[in-house]
């Protein structure tokens, strides 16, 4: 019974060291701000690095604890920004108040994404391994493409969608365009703050952190760990799969509409298999299933490369090369070995060891 | 007559798909593991020929013949120092190594070549030929590919039914510790893949670069995302496979461009690939393969 409270004490004292990490950065910032010591090109940071720590605690969800490699998920990431847009932009003359019409773009959007996490989940999950993270690749891929040639207009009639150019929506006279196209939505409010930011991010964390200690949690862990062992548990695999990936794909599209309402203009080309690629850089820079270390990770490579802007021509190529390391330094024979024998509890049992044997001398 | 031109456009394409499936297919079938740095490989091969026919201004077959040993050499060192202490590793950790390799020879590509896309003169100095008065032309670069491509798949296909290596290949593919008690060598097995898949790449580089002409640091994902697609829609592992997949492929992207949108002809493909994927997740040649307990 005592193990039972201390882990529970345990898991909880986990949580509150993150959310503590992100308050009290969040208030060191704040005061940065107040005390006007922070140039403008950080203060614009802030907010990114909110959805990039986002999009990477929910590509953990999937990565880290379900265990499946996605290459897609700055496609929920623009599915999320391009609804939510859109819905800000349509509502900004029917609903006033700002905080009711963001809160409801989120929702919005976060549904949506997770509408089609769902429905790709249903398709895709059915693969595994290196098929599942082409596929995946190859659904980011057609987001981004379908929303590439994309044109939406609105007039008294309705909505009006095309695939091809502005003139063939047919629109009315005082109709307007929403989605055009390769040149995506402009002129979103641009509602997100750094503390809206915070907030959700803190709230994202929370979710993920219930799901993880929560009964189906633990039955994602149990088939990312042997699936056939979970399957023989009666574990209905294809359920919990598919619940943990739309719950990761609604969370991103959630950043995603932090993104959309903190730029001028969204873009769908902007979010290709390079976007995908970084979030998946933060994840695996954190350690794949912990949450904290993928925030640690995504602000601090939100952040470093403005501070390094002399070598921004090569953070690219630094990021491949953390990528490489990493799966070498944790996979590597060799390097398994190199840390065997270099551990510090290796070095500390052999302090120990050495007093030990002193004692005995004397 | 268009439907015909865009028909053998297709099969063109559809060709250098194919060679570059064969890099994905035989690796795969015998690494088990999906190289995703094949694709910037054929973009290295093609910088490295369009610099010494370009600017140093060797022969073209030259040139090319410098690229695939260049290519050759550079797939064995990727081989070498991140793939092959990953052996043991589980996939996750070799797809993600693989990304990158990828990676990391784009960006290098960046840093070198600049960001600026070089235009990459044809190394095929055949001339169009000319077909029902003239309504029906055949670049002379699809003269060679096709041709080209059935040559290297059946002399491939020889070299792996009939030569020691290539039969150690299919053993090693088969049951890798078996193989072992055989007295193969795994490990330089692998290597010789990685060697033919790579100067594979650069010959499909040099076939690939001289009908589009576009040289960037970016250019070699896309066709090795779509190959990869070809080789998994033949059939992962079989060698006819891809060439029937890339054919296949080569043409749905050239028709599907020319009658459905433009734009959306990479999303047509992929979408390919989940239909394929979902109703016959082993391909049209490939094996079922049966999950041990």
């Amino acid at each position: 019974m005592k193990t039972k409270i201390l882990n529970v004490n345990k898991s909880m004292g986990s949580n509150l060291i993150t959310i503590g990490m992100i308050v009290v950065a969040y208030t060191v910032c704040q005061t940065l701000i107040a005390t006007g010591s922070m140039t403008n090109l950080l203060k614009n940071l802030l907010v990114a690095m909110c959805y990039y720590s986002i999009m990477a605690i929910s590509l953990n969800l999937t990565v880290g604890i379900l265990g499946q490699l996605s290459l897609g998920h700055a496609g929920f990431v623009c599915i999320g920004a391009f609804v939510g847009a859109f819905f800000s932009k349509v509502t900004i003359s029917t609903i006033e108040n700002t905080f009711i019409r963001f809160s409801l773009a989120i929702l919005i959007g976060a549904l949506s994404a997770g509408l089609f996490g769902v429905i790709i989940g249903v398709v895709v999950l059915r693969l595994k391994g290196d098929y599942l993270a082409i596929v995946t690749l190859a659904f980011g891929e057609i987001v981004k493409n379908v929303i590439n040639v994309l044109y939406i207009g609105i007039d008294s009639k309705g909505v009006h969608f095309s695939m091809s150019d502005t003139a063939s929506l047919n629109l009315e006279e005082g109709g307007t365009v929403i989605v055009k196209g390769a040149q995506g939505i402009s002129g979103t409010p641009r509602n997100s703050t750094f503390t809206i930011g915070v907030i959700l991010l803190i709230l994202t964390y929370l979710i993920i952190v219930n799901f993880i200690n929560s009964r189906s949690g633990r039955a994602v862990m149990a088939i990312r760990d042997n699936k056939i062992a979970a399957e023989s548990v009666g574990i209905n695999i294809t359920k919990y799969k598919i619940l943990a990936f739309s719950l990761s794909a609604a969370l991103a599209g959630v950043a995603g509409v932090l993104y959309s309402h903190n730029i001028a203009t969204v873009q769908s080309t902007k979010f290709g298999y390079n976007m995908s690629i970084m979030i998946l850089v933060y994840v695996v820079l954190g350690g794949m299933g912990n949450l904290r270390g993928s925030i640690i990770a995504a602000v601090l490579l939100t952040f470093l490369p403005e501070y390094l802007r002399f070598m921004r021509d090569y953070r690219m190529l630094i990021y491949s090369i953390v990528l490489i390391a990493m799966m070498l330094f944790n996979w590597a024979p060799a390097c398994i070995n190199w840390r065997k024998n270099h551990s510090l509890k290796s070095y500390i049992n052999a302090v120990v060891r050495m007093f030990k044997k002193n004692k005995k001398e004397a | 007559m268009s439907f015909i031109s865009y028909l053998i456009n297709g099969i063109s394409l559809g060709s250098v798909y194919a060679i570059i499936a064969l890099g994905y297919t035989m690796v795969y079938g015998i690494a088990k593991m999906l190289n995703f740095a094949h694709g910037d490989v054929i973009m290295v091969g093609g910088y490295i020929i369009f610099t010494f026919m370009s600017t140093l201004g060797l022969s073209p077959i030259l040139s090319v013949l410098i690229g695939i040993i260049l290519c050759t050499l550079l797939g064995l060192t990727i081989e070498h120092i991140a793939y092959k202490p990953l052996r043991k590793a589980p996939s996750l950790a070799v797809l993600i190594t693989a990304i990158g390799v990828s990676y990391f020879l784009q960006n290098m590509a960046l840093l070198i070549a600049g960001a600026e896309s070089k235009s990459f003169s044809s190394v095929i100095s055949v001339p169009p030929l000319s077909l029902a008065e003239g309504r029906l032309t055949i670049s002379g670069e699809t003269l060679v590919t096709i041709p080209l491509c059935i040559i290297i798949m059946v002399s491939l296909t020889i070299f792996v039914r009939k030569s020691k290596t290539g039969r150690g290949m299919i053993a090693v593919s088969e049951d890798k510790d078996a193989a072992v008690l055989m007295g193969i060598n795994v490990n330089k097995t692998i290597a010789i893949t990685f060697a033919i898949g790579s100067a594979l790449a650069a010959i499909a580089s040099a076939l690939m670069f001289s009908t589009y002409s576009n040289l960037s640091s970016t250019s070699g994902a896309m066709p090795g995302i779509k190959a990869f697609v070809a080789a998994v829609f033949g059939g992962i592992g079989s060698v006819p496979g891809a060439m029937i997949g890339g054919i296949l492929l080569g043409i749905i992207e050239i028709i599907s461009r020319a009658y459905i949108s433009t734009q959306l002809g990479d999303a047509i493909v992929f979408l390919v690939l989940i239909i394929v994927l979902l109703v016959k997740p082993t391909g049209i040649l490939g094996k079922k393969i049966q999950e041990k307990v």
